[in-house]
């Protein structure tokens, strides 16, 4: 293949490279490029390569010697990621002026993140696989940390590296167990090796699996490897958090399930037996853990291990179905999430960011329509019907049921019955308490813009299913094509 | 009229009303007021088109009538599908009517957040009127779920002083119970390979060994739903704190569609795990006839005896549903549809004397005939009609199940007739407390009959209660074909004879 088709299959990647290298260099060598100005270049950039991809509808091809992979699913995960992170750094365009980390570096290293993103849901390789996670991870570190004056940045930025670090040395373990095993590192000779195999593969390659898997479910923040979640969450400047909760959480899951739906697909016995498991263990840890929570930010962190857990059981099934409830779930955690972070942000009480569920008492009287939209996500979230939160859930336990997973389902509706909890306490507090202290700081229009894009995209999904499922489904397709 | 898609402007007018008042901007007082005239003439609206649905319902047949279908989610072949039949469209006039009742009751004993309170239930109507409406698994179950989200609002906004605890209790009860019918409709959808209801009802047929599952986790839902014993407990705390107009809808509607989803899912989907199960259902229905009757007599809390009474009276309905014959299930429709509008009546007369006094307590009232000679009026026929006195349309629904029940056992028959003493001890009791004896104390001497706004909401029940008493043939009528069906089906999947519709014989038609 030709350089000049590897440059175009590639191009919404290169394109933002390219971009984050001119801010850089821009904000290194100009004095007066102010974070504002690089933040809204970098929304640009964004919002631009979205539109190439968009338009890109290239179909399953590989390039640059196979190490990267064009198809429905990366096109479908990546426009989640990049709407998530365009969204998520638009709307806290004046929190974080307002605030210490108002470097220019801080919108490059969120560039330079979602970069990271989208090659890891390109690769089709183990090595392109590791190369984009790690960009992502490392930008991923400082921007935690990006808070220099503040312990809790810092010390959630420290935490977040260390045991980041850790899973990536695990996740490396396992690809170059595989890579011993089989002699290369390409997901096509993979898949192919494992064919000939007829899924009974050597216990190195299990070995190799299991702690590729767990690496990855350190990224994603399933149980047992959660633990940095609620640390690092509430640790991170809020504006780190809505950004770290949306599209990285996005193109994690999306890396699983190409990992394990590609490449080890043939293995789906192996390894539906761990995703099953951690399904579950995430599901139940997610509800319960939360209902303790006082920190909304901390409660969070929390829900999404949930999240993750109820994504989980789409894969668990390891079938077409079950990547498009992924893929659906996906896609809407993604709108609720950045619903719910808009809020957060906007929870400032006398220039100071709060952060105790405590102080949304009384939100409905202050705020009617801030806190309508909150209480739509919250009931979302609980996946409450006719929200769009209900759908992601029908989906994933629609392809559980029909791959007989019928324990996994009930502990996991039983399980969602518990976090309904929880997210009914959000809601109390906003409806039903009295009003402590007002948030008394205007709403900027950006958060108000967002939370109004995520209130419509969760409401009316039920009437307009259409462009997230008929997506979801050409993406699921992909893997049954890689399979024949 | 029949070319317009009826059912669906019924449903979604209240939401369009809804959208409306959210929209609304101003001087709070201006607002509130503008809030309320909108709710009431949108329900009143939604009110006259489902008298449409009424008179052009064509009797005699089990077909699904006004039927609409779009696509909806294509890729899954599940489709926004709309109908009524003879069981389900009594309920939609049921609540249509009672919202604009609602609304009047709360008119003025609702001060505080009006706006949202009108929002919540144009909503809350919307999503009741939808599921009796729905022909589509998955429409069913968002309109069934749907409900939680204005009623937990309700609950929780203007609701009493364990308002939080009550509503915590009421979400998660109802929410843990029909998550699981959730995953039994997706495993339907696996074994028909459709969501859509009547194609399940008369075209698939489930194995037996998945009929039980299955009827088990439509079991929790439901049964949460009526609710049965011993899952019952959720309602007198949602009755005593919800405020008056959420418990007559709590009452008058949402009760009544755990026995809808007995009838329209169990007993004809899975017609061999019913007849399996009927013993159990027997059996709650039994316990929760005669328990739920004692502990009523005990209550000193208005609000709390009704709402047991109310279980009680859901049992006469779920063991009606079960005898699987003409009278029981007719009877326990009929029943329904009776204690729709005489406990919604019985919480509005809660309500009006809750306005003027603010307690419940029952001993802090008595001799209110003398001051109140119209409530006093009022409360009798609606106590009477709970009680089941002939001329009331208490006594059809309970003396057609009590038929039904003896053609099954006798034993049944006179188990379920011991509930019509113990319901008039406790309601009689009731009333004479808070009704009869002397005045005592100042302030019930200070109370005030009943105001003309209270009286329009009172006018049609008593009109209902009465006429459906003496005369209740029109709704027999609408619902005789499509239970003749369900039972028709029913003894046809077990193989039996039908029995012989001693109905016919027993009211001339």
């Amino acid at each position: 293949m030709s350089i000049g088709a590897d440059i175009v299959a590639a191009l919404p990647e290169i394109f933002l490279a390219l971009t984050a290298i001119l801010l850089l260099m821009l904000g290194a060598f100009t004095r007066e490029f102010s974070a504002r100005a690089a933040t809204v270049l970098a929304v640009a950039a964004i919002g631009l390569a979205a539109l190439l991809v968009y338009l890109g509808g290239s179909r399953g091809e590989t390039a640059f010697n196979g190490l990267f992979v064009n198809d429905a699913f990366g096109d479908f995960m990546k426009l989640l990621i990049l709407i998530g992170a365009g969204l998520s750094i638009a709307m806290a365009l004046r929190v974080v002026e307002q605030s210490p980390m108002a470097h220019f570096e801080y919108p490059v290293l969120l560039l330079f993140a979602t970069l990271g993103m989208l090659m890891m849901i390109s690769a089709n390789d183990l090595i392109s696989l590791y190369m984009g996670l790690e960009l992502q991870s490392l930008a991923l570190y400082v921007v935690t940390a990006i808070r220099r004056d503040s312990l809790r940045s810092s010390e959630a930025g420290l935490k977040y590296f260390v045991l980041g670090s850790l899973a990536s040395g695990m996740l490396l373990y396992g690809l170059s167990m595989v890579y011993g095993f089989t002699g290369t590192t390409s997901f096509a000779t993979l898949a192919e090796i494992f064919v000939a195999q007829e899924g009974m593969p050597s216990i190195g390659l299990i070995v190799g699996l299991v702690f590729v898997a767990a690496g990855l479910a350190f990224k994603i923040s399933a149980v047992p490897f959660h633990m940095w979640t609620p640390d690092v969450y509430e640790g991170a400047p809020t504006a780190v958090t809505a950004f770290l909760a949306a599209a990285p959480k996005v193109a994690a899951m999306a890396l699983l399930v190409r990992v394990l739906m590609g490449p080890f697909a043939e293995l789906a016995a192996q390894w539906q037996q761990i995703v099953v498991f951690i399904a579950l263990a995430s599901m139940i840890l997610g509800s319960v853990a939360a209902v303790v929570q006082h920190n909304i930010k901390r409660l969070m962190a929390y829900s999404s291990i949930g999240h993750v857990g109820f994504a989980l059981v789409g894969l668990a099934a390891g079938t077409e179905e079950g990547v498009r409830g992924v893929a659906v779930y996906m896609a809407i955690y993604l709108f609720m999430t950045i619903g719910t972070f808009a809020v957060i942000l906007a929870m400032q009480v006398r220039g100071q960011a709060v952060e105790a569920i405590e102080d949304l008492a009384g939100l409905s009287k202050t705020h009617p329509m801030m806190a309508l939209a909150m209480a739509i996500m919250m009931f979302s979230m609980a996946g409450i019907p006719p929200l769009a939160g209900f759908f992601a859930k029908f989906y994933v336990f629609m392809a559980a049921i029909e791959a007989g997973l019928y324990t996994l389902s009930v502990i996991g509706v039983l399980a969602s019955v518990v976090a309904a909890f929880y997210y009914l306490r959000i809601i109390k507090v906003m409806y039903f308490d009295e009003l402590k202290q007002s948030l008394d700081q205007p709403i900027p229009r950006e958060i108000t813009g967002v939370l109004w894009i995520s209130t419509i995209i969760i409401t009316l999904f039920v009437l307009i299913p259409g462009p997230i499922v008929e997506g979801a489904v050409t993406a699921a397709e992909t893997f049954v094509v890689a399979a024949r | 009229m029949s070319t317009w898609p009826l059912l669906s402007l019924v449903t979604f007018l209240p939401l369009v009303g809804a959208l409306f008042i959210l929209t609304a901007r101003g001087e709070e007082a201006v607002v509130a007021q503008g809030a309320r005239y909108v709710a009431l003439w949108t329900s009143l609206v939604t009110f006259v088109l489902s008298l449409f649905i009424w008179f052009g319902f064509e009797r005699g047949t089990a077909e699904f009538q006004f039927v609409e279908r779009l696509e909806w989610l294509p890729s899954l072949g599940i489709a926004y599908h709309m109908g009524v039949d003879g069981i389900s469209m009594p309920f939609v006039l049921l609540s249509t009517l009672l919202t604009p009742l609602c609304i009047l009751a709360s008119w003025d004993s609702v001060q505080r957040r009006v706006k949202e309170y009108m929002i919540a239930f144009l909503v809350l109507e919307t999503f009741m009127v939808g599921m009796f409406c729905a022909l589509d698994f998955v429409a069913f179950y968002i309109f069934f779920e749907g409900v939680l989200i204005p009623m937990f609002l309700i609950i929780g906004v203007w609701g009493g002083a364990r308002r939080v605890y009550a509503a915590f209790k009421f979400f998660l009860y109802t929410l843990a119970g029909s998550v699981l019918m959730l995953l039994a409709m997706l495993a339907l959808y696996f074994i028909g390979g459709t969501t859509d209801i009547p194609t399940l009802i008369y075209e698939v047929e489930v194995p037996r060994s998945a009929q039980i599952w299955l009827w088990l986790a439509f079991f929790v839902a439901f049964a949460v739903k009526v609710p049965m014993w011993p899952v019952h407990t959720w309602l007198p705390d949602a009755h005593v704190e919800a405020p008056t107009a959420g418990s007559v809808i709590l009452a008058g509607v949402l009760l009544k569609m755990g026995a809808y989803g007995f009838l329209r899912f169990s007993v004809p989907m899975l017609p061999e795990a019913s007849a399996y199960f009927t013993p159990l259902i027997f059996t709650l229905s039994v316990v929760a006839i005669v328990y739920t009757s004692l502990v009523a007599l005990v209550q000193s809390d208005m609000k709390k005896l009704i709402a047991y009474s109310s279980v009680a009276h859901m049992g006469y309905v779920t063991a009606g549903i079960f005898t699987a014959n003409q009278q029981g299930v007719e009877g326990a429709i009929f029943q329904m549809l009776s204690h729709g509008i005489v406990s919604a009546a019985l919480f509005l007369c809660v309500g009006v004397v809750y306005d003027r006094l603010h307690t419940r307590e029952i001993d802090r009232y008595g001799g209110l005939a003398r001051n109140m000679p119209r409530y006093a009026f009022v409360f009798m026929v609606f106590m009477l009609a709970s009680v089941g006195l002939p001329g009331t349309s208490g006594f059809i629904g309970e003396f057609l199940v009590i038929v039904g029940s003896f053609q099954v056992s006798t034993w049944l028959g006179l188990l379920v007739a011991s509930g019509l003493v113990l319901g008039a001890s406790y309601m009689l009791l009731l009333y004479r407390r808070i009704i009869f004896g002397s005045i005592t104390r100042e302030d019930v001497r200070q109370m005030f009959d009943m105001n003309w706004k209270e009286k329009l909401v009172f006018a049609p029940l008593v009109v209902l209660a009465v006429f459906f008493g003496i005369y209740p043939m029109p709704v027999l009528d609408v619902m005789s074909a499509s239970v003749e069906n369900l039972i028709a089906n029913y003894q046809l999947a077990l193989g039996e004879q039908p029995a012989p519709n001693l109905l016919a014989q027993l009211l001339p038609r």
